[in-house]
C-alpha cells in the first residue's frame, strides 16, 4: 500500500464536453518507469493534467499520494509538451533550475543560507542529469537535448517523488533520445523517482520500462511491455498496421506507426 | 555629433553641474528622472523576458488618450495617464497571452483610442503644446509636487515587484510549469502590467508616450545581452537607464534640442553597440558565433533598431 503512488478506478475525463477516455483503471507503484503511448489527441497529456490537478475527472476516482490530485503538489515534477525557450533567452540555465527550487515562493530568498541551499539544490539537480557544465550557459544557446536535461533538472530540483515528462523525446534524434532515456532511467533506478514518460517512439525506452500505459480509442490500459507491445495490440492502438519484431537477446523493434515525427529508421 | 559643437560647456564638469543644479526645474527633472530610471530599468527586464514590448507600446498610446482626456477635464495629465494605463494594462493581463498576440485587433482598437485622444485635445485651447509634451515629454515643466507624486507612485510598485520578483521571473521564463506548480500566473501578469503602466505613466512626463520604448524596453534589451544572471541584468538595466537619464538631462540643459531626444539617442547607441560590436556579448557566451542577430528581442512591433542592426551585421555589403 505504501508503494502505491497513484491509482485510478473507472476514471473518466472529458475535454470541452466531449469524452476523451473512460473506464481507466491503473496502479502506479513507487520506483516504476512507465511509458505512456498512443496516437495524437488520444488524451495522454490529459492524463498528466488530471494527475497534476489542473483538470477534474468527469467520473470514477483518481488518487495521487493517497488523496485527490492537488494543483501545485510539490511531490510531482513536470516537464510540459513542446517545452521550449526562444533563442533570445539569454538567461543562464541554472537560473531556471533555481527558480524550480524557490521560484514559486511569495517572498525573495535573501539570507546567505537560503541562497546557498538554493544553489546547492540546483547544482545537485544539474549533476543528477549530467548537465553540470551547462549550468552557466544561456538557455538560448542550448540544443534540444541539452534543454530537455535542464527542464528535467528544473523538475527534479524540488525532489519530487513522481515525474511527469510529456514527450521529452519528440524533438530529439535517436541517439539523443537514448541519452536522455538513460539519464531518466538512472534517476528512476538510483533515486526511486517514479516516472511517467509520454512518447511516440518506444524504441529508446523498451529495455527500461516497468509498465506501458496505452491511451487510444477512448480507453487507457496498463500492462507489462511484453504484454502490451504486440503486433495485434499496437495495430489496434494506432489504427494503422504496426509490426513488432523480436530480435536476439530479447530486443524488440517496432516498425511503422510509432513515430509520426519522421525518422523512418526509428 | 562632434564634441566641438558643444560650445556652451566649460569642460569643467564640476562647475557645469553646479551651474546646472542652481535651477529648480533641473533638480526636479533629475529627481524625477532618477526615480523613473530605477522603476523603468527594473520593469523593462520583465518586458524583455516576457516579450511584452507590444504591450508597452499599446499602453503608451492608451496613456496618450488618458492624458488628453485629463487635460480636457482640467485634471493633471498624469492622473489620466495612470488611470487609462493601469485599467487597460490589467485588462490585457486578465485576457491573457492569446489576447496579447492579436496584433490586428489590438492595432484596430489602438487607432480608435488614439483618435479619441486627438478628439479630447481638439476641445482644448492649448492643443499643440499639451499634445507635444505628452507625445515627446517636457522636462522643464516638472514641479516638485510632481516629483513627490512620482515617488509616491513608484514606492508601492517597487515594494510589490521586490516581493514577487522571483515568481514573476519564473512565470515569465516558464509559465506552463509555474502554472502547474499552482502559481497564480494571471495575478502575476496583472501585477506586471500594472507595474508597467505606472512606469510608463511616470516616465511620460520626461520622455513622452512616443519615446517610451527607450526606457521601458531598450535598457533591458541591452542588459540582457551582457548578463545572463537576472539580478545582474536588472542592476545593469537600471544603471543604463540612469546613465542615459542623467546624461540626457545634462546635455539637454546645455543644448537647445529636446532632452528626450538625447536620452533616446544614448540608449539607442548603446543598443546598437551591443548588437554590433562582436566582442561584447560573447564575453558571456560559449560557442555562439557572435550575437544572435536573426531574432531581435523586440519581436511584436517592427522596432526601428532592427533594420539598422541587421545591416550593420553584414558590413561586407556596404
Amino acid at each position: 500500500m505504501l508503494s502505491e503512488i497513484a491509482r485510478a478506478d473507472h476514471l473518466e475525463v472529458a475535454y470541452k464536453g466531449h469524452p476523451v477516455w473512460s473506464d481507466a483503471n491503473f496502479r502506479i507503484h513507487r520506483g516504476e518507469f512507465i511509458a505512456v503511448i498512443g496516437p495524437n489527441g488520444a488524451g495522454k497529456t490529459t492524463l498528466f493534467r488530471l494527475l497534476l490537478g489542473l483538470i477534474r475527472p468527469t467520473g470514477g476516482s483518481l488518487e495521487v499520494f493517497g488523496g485527490p490530485p492537488r494543483r501545485g503538489n510539490s511531490r510531482i515534477g513536470y516537464v510540459p509538451q513542446n517545452h521550449e525557450v526562444d533563442k533570445d533567452t539569454n538567461v543562464a540555465a541554472d537560473e531556471l533550475v533555481r527558480l524550480g527550487f524557490s521560484g514559486s515562493r511569495w517572498y525573495p530568498t535573501l539570507t546567505p543560507r537560503g541562497l546557498r541551499a538554493e544553489r546547492e539544490a540546483a547544482d545537485e539537480a544539474l549533476q543528477s542529469v549530467q548537465a553540470t557544465e551547462l549550468g552557466k550557459e544561456p538557455l538560448g544557446n542550448l540544443s534540444g537535448g541539452e534543454l530537455q536535461r535542464i527542464f528535467l533538472a528544473e523538475a527534479l530540483v524540488g525532489r519530487p517523488e513522481l515525474l511527469l515528462l510529456d514527450e521529452p523525446l519528440s524533438s530529439l534524434d535517436l541517439r539523443r533520445s537514448e541519452e536522455l532515456v538513460n539519464v531518466v532511467n538512472g534517476l528512476v533506478r538510483s533515486r526511486g523517482v517514479t516516472t511517467l514518460l509520454v512518447a511516440h517512439d518506444i524504441n529508446p525506452l523498451i529495455h527500461h520500462l516497468d509498465q506501458v500505459m496505452y491511451v487510444a480509442n477512448g480507453r487507457v490500459a496498463t500492462g507489462l511491455p511484453s504484454q502490451v507491445l504486440t503486433t495485434k495490440n499496437l495495430t489496434a492502438l494506432y489504427g494503422v498496421p504496426v509490426e513488432v519484431l523480436h530480435g536476439s537477446r530479447g530486443r524488440m523493434a517496432i516498425i511503422g506507426g510509432e513515430n509520426p515525427h519522421g525518422d523512418p529508421n526509428g | 555629433m562632434s564634441g566641438y559643437g558643444w560650445v556652451w560647456w566649460s569642460w569643467n564638469l564640476g562647475a557645469d553641474l553646479r551651474d546646472m543644479l542652481q535651477y529648480e526645474f533641473i533638480r526636479n527633472a533629475l529627481e524625477a528622472g532618477t526615480i523613473i530610471a530605477i522603476v523603468a530599468g527594473v520593469v523593462s527586464y520583465l518586458v524583455v523576458l516576457r516579450r511584452s514590448s507590444f504591450a508597452a507600446h499599446a499602453l503608451g498610446h492608451i496613456g496618450f488618450s488618458g492624458a488628453a482626456g485629463a487635460v480636457l477635464f482640467a485634471v493633471a495629465p498624469i492622473y489620466g495617464l495612470l488611470l487609462a494605463t493601469t485599467v487597460s494594462g490589467a485588462a490585457m493581463a486578465v485576457l491573457g497571452k492569446t489576447a496579447a498576440t492579436r496584433d490586428v485587433e489590438i492595432g484596430t482598437v489602438l487607432a480608435f483610442v488614439l483618435a479619441l485622444g486627438l478628439l479630447f485635445l481638439s476641445f482644448y485651447k492649448g492643443y499643440a503644446t499639451e499634445a507635444y509634451s505628452i507625445l515627446f515629454g517636457e522636462i522643464v515643466g516638472i514641479s516638485s509636487s510632481q516629483v513627490v507624486f512620482t515617488l509616491e507612485a513608484s514606492i508601492p510598485v517597487m515594494v510589490v515587484l521586490g516581493l514577487v520578483y522571483r515568481q514573476l521571473l519564473f512565470a515569465s521564463l516558464d509559465e506552463e510549469v509555474a502554472e502547474a506548480k499552482g502559481m497564480h500566473t494571471v495575478l502575476l501578469g496583472v501585477i506586471f502590467m500594472v507595474s508597467l503602466a505606472v512606469a510608463i505613466s511616470i516616465a511620460v512626463t520626461i520622455i513622452g508616450v512616443l519615446l517610451i520604448f527607450a526606457l521601458t524596453v531598450t535598457p533591458a534589451a541591452i542588459a540582457i545581452r551582457l548578463a545572463t544572471r537576472p539580478l545582474y541584468a536588472v542592476i545593469l538595466s537600471v544603471l543604463i537607464a540612469l546613465g542615459a537619464m542623467w546624461a540626457g538631462i545634462f546635455i539637454g540643459f546645455y543644448e537647445i534640442e529636446p532632452t528626450s531626444f538625447f536620452i533616446v539617442t544614448i540608449v539607442f547607441v548603446a543598443y546598437v553597440l551591443v548588437r554590433t560590436v562582436p566582442l561584447i556579448p560573447p564575453l558571456f557566451r560559449r560557442s555562439s558565433p557572435g550575437p544572435t542577430l536573426a531574432l531581435a528581442p523586440m519581436s511584436s512591433p517592427p522596432g526601428p533598431a532592427e533594420p539598422l542592426a541587421g545591416s550593420a551585421a553584414n558590413p561586407e555589403r556596404t
